[in-house]
């Protein structure tokens, strides 16, 4: 019949009954998680400082237009032979490896599923993912350069496709998976055969998503050094052919940065400031496709 | 009416069961796909195949002493060394494992506090706010992280070095981590804080994936037992996620193995074996990347070997990560129930 009442003899709950030593080890934690925030934000603004300081002063209509120089320790001079070859052999990895991505992805949702074999691809496309980026250019430089005799823009861009196939793969796997079944039911139900179903109905459903992903593999690749120093060989002038020696803008920072001559390190910072645009142009471009055009709940 | 539909009327078109051509449609379709799967795994097989041959004549010449050996003479201008090009990758291997380790010494706590700030702390708007800061420093080219680096972050570190070795230098066992510092500042250090910066986004990413399985109902309870947030994530979400993030570390791992051109022009291109992370050193993707343009014949031959050796390497690491991952997957769903 008593009704216990709380007061004397209840627990304080509130949070000021902590101990000492638990406050002490709960703010300790917060504090290292906020440092932790802040320590990676330092070094991304520092960067971003220095490409933009250092490469605005260099960068003009002369610098983006002229030829490069043969010797780096030489005044002026530009990198436009180097953006031709970034957006040309970057197009042509594109052109080969997103196609060839899209349709393995396809096999791995619309037709391997939990096969043995699609698990087995689904994995090693994973493993390929971490497959050093300079393995990948001794690779073609192996299978191709040295089958070929010569170093072109073509063997750079089968490396740097190479590097991109695994990442269409698995992000277009991932966008594939969130097309609703009941689409796919209503195409088959009303009689279209399996490859018009994925054509005609899952690909166009899913396409701002896979659009979005290749163009993150499109900005990964075009910031790649690593596969293109044993593969595209080098040029002064640009060179608008897939077929002989070219250079790409990573390569001239490359051979340019650990020069001790002071234009050669000015011409790695404006090709710097050059490059991170062309990526962050890439990168926006996907990330304002996946947000505007993501798929929709049917 | 039921007679109309016990006896539908035949279909008028006959292509109306055939929608899309017929059956070789669908085989030529599939077939294209199975091949473009089935490519990976060409593709994978072909690099071990294709480069292990071409290896193979420095190989032969320096047997297995390719890669025990200390010493990487391609030329020797003045011929006071060994008569013919000694090819040895043992301080390359192990400058790859020392510069990794600094970096995952730095990156990793660092990487799960900031997945843990996304996923248990920051505020919505904060927390779109550092999703971009990651995603952005993921997006950095390696070869600015490596111009800035050799440009501006290892002058810069020259002081701060040589303070440390003031510092800890006659302590036994930091006194010969921490010796007597390299005057450019090109050293295993700071290719290893480079490398710890581009690490970063990755082991976040995979933390953060991780910590987000965490079943509420576990955060829940301990916050009702009395927890404070910090021993909730000590109880509750670290325990759940321990498997998930020793994945992702190894990922990491893979990542900082692999990476070529800030490495580069960080470590400062020496071949010694040295416990002072303070001096220079080399690694075995930044070699390949230094000489390959100078390089001919054997020489060549043994900078590919060094590739298959890194090829065989991240594989490993890679592998062993997925199936840690995968298994923490498991185990996770398992009790998230």
């Amino acid at each position: 019949m008593s009704v216990v009442s709380p007061g004397a003899g209840a627990p304080n709950l509130s949070s000021g009954a902590i101990s000492g030593r638990r406050r002490f080890s709960n703010h300790l934690a917060t504090a290292f998680i906020a440092l932790s925030v802040i320590l990676a934000v330092i070094p991304l603004a520092l960067v971003c400082y220095y490409v933009l300081a250092k490469g605005a002063s260099v960068v003009s209509w002369e610098f983006l237009s002229s030829d490069v120089p043969r010797s780096p320790r030489r005044e002026g001079g530009g990198i436009w032979p180097a953006i031709v070859g970034t957006l040309l052999i970057t197009g042509a990895a594109a052109l080969m490896a997103i196609p060839l991505g899209v349709l393995g992805a396809v096999y791995l949702n619309e037709y391997g599923k939990n096969r043995p074999l699609a698990r087995v691809i689904r994995t090693m496309a994973d493993v390929m993912t971490g497959v050093p980026s300079i393995v990948m250019g001794l690779f073609i430089y192996v299978a191709w350069v040295t089958q070929v005799g010569s170093q072109s823009g073509f063997a750079g861009a089968l490396a740097l496709g190479c590097l991109m196939l695994p990442i269409v793969i698995r992000t277009t796997e991932e966008i594939l998976r969130l097309v609703p079944d009941d689409l796919r039911q209503a195409s088959a139900a009303l009689g279209a055969r399996r490859w018009r179903t994925t054509v005609t109905v899952v690909l166009p459903a899913a396409v701002s998503g896979i659009t979005s992903g290749a163009m993150l593999a499109v900005a990964r690749a075009a910031g790649e050094t690593a596969p293109l120093l044993a593969t595209i060989g080098l040029v002064y002038t640009a060179n608008y052919s897939l077929m002989e020696g070219n250079t790409a803008l990573p390569m001239l920072i490359f051979r340019n940065a650990a020069q001790p001559f002071d234009p050669a390190q000015q011409r790695a910072w404006g090709a710097a400031l050059a490059l991170v645009v062309i990526v962050v142009a890439f990168t926006i471009i996907a990330r304002v496709i996946s947000s505007r055009f993501a798929i929709k709940d049917y | 009416m039921t007679q109309t539909l016990e006896k539908p009327a035949p279909p008028a078109d006959k292509s109306l069961s055939s929608r899309g051509g017929g059956a070789t449609g669908d085989r030529v379709f599939a077939a294209l796909c199975v091949t473009a799967g089935v490519a990976v795994l060409a593709i994978l097989a072909l690099i071990l195949f294709t480069t292990t041959q071409q290896a193979l004549p420095a190989l032969r010449e320096s047997g297995l002493g390719f890669f025990t050996g200390a010493d990487w003479i391609a030329n020797d201008p003045d011929g006071d060394g060994p008569a013919g090009p000694t090819f040895g990758a043992r301080a390359f291997i192990f400058g790859t494992f020392v510069v990794s380790a600094v970096a995952l010494v730095v990156a990793v706590p660092i990487s799960i506090a900031i997945a843990l700030f996304l996923t248990e702390l920051a505020p919505r708007r904060l927390r779109a706010v550092a999703v971009t800061v990651i995603d952005l420093l993921a997006a950095v080219p390696s070869v600015v992280f490596g111009l800035w680096g050799i440009l501006v972050v290892a002058p810069a570190l020259v002081p701060v070095y040589d303070w440390l070795h003031g510092a800890v230098g006659g302590v036994p066992v930091l006194g010969s981590i921490f010796g007597p510092p390299v005057s450019s500042g090109r050293s295993f250090m700071t290719a290893g804080l480079i490398l710890a910066i581009m690490i970063v986004p990755i082991i976040t990413s995979i933390s953060r994936e991780v910590f987000n399985t965490v079943p509420s109902a576990h955060k829940q309870a301990a916050v009702a037992l009395g927890a404070t947030r910090w021993e909730m994530i000590k109880g509750a979400v670290m325990p759940h996620s321990f498997g998930g993030l020793v994945g992702g570390v190894m990922l990491g791992l893979g990542r900082a193995m692999g990476e070529t051109i800030a490495v580069a022009l960080t470590i400062g291109a020496a071949t010694q074996i040295t416990a002072n992370v303070l001096q220079s050193g080399n690694a075995l993707p930044s070699v390949i990347a230094q000489q390959f343009g100078e390089s001919s014949g054997v020489h060549r031959s043994a900078l590919i070997g060094l590739g298959v050796v890194l090829f065989v390497l991240t594989v490993i690491v890679n592998l062993l990560a997925r199936v840690v991952v995968r298994r923490a997957e498991i185990r996770m769903k398992g009790t998230a129930k």
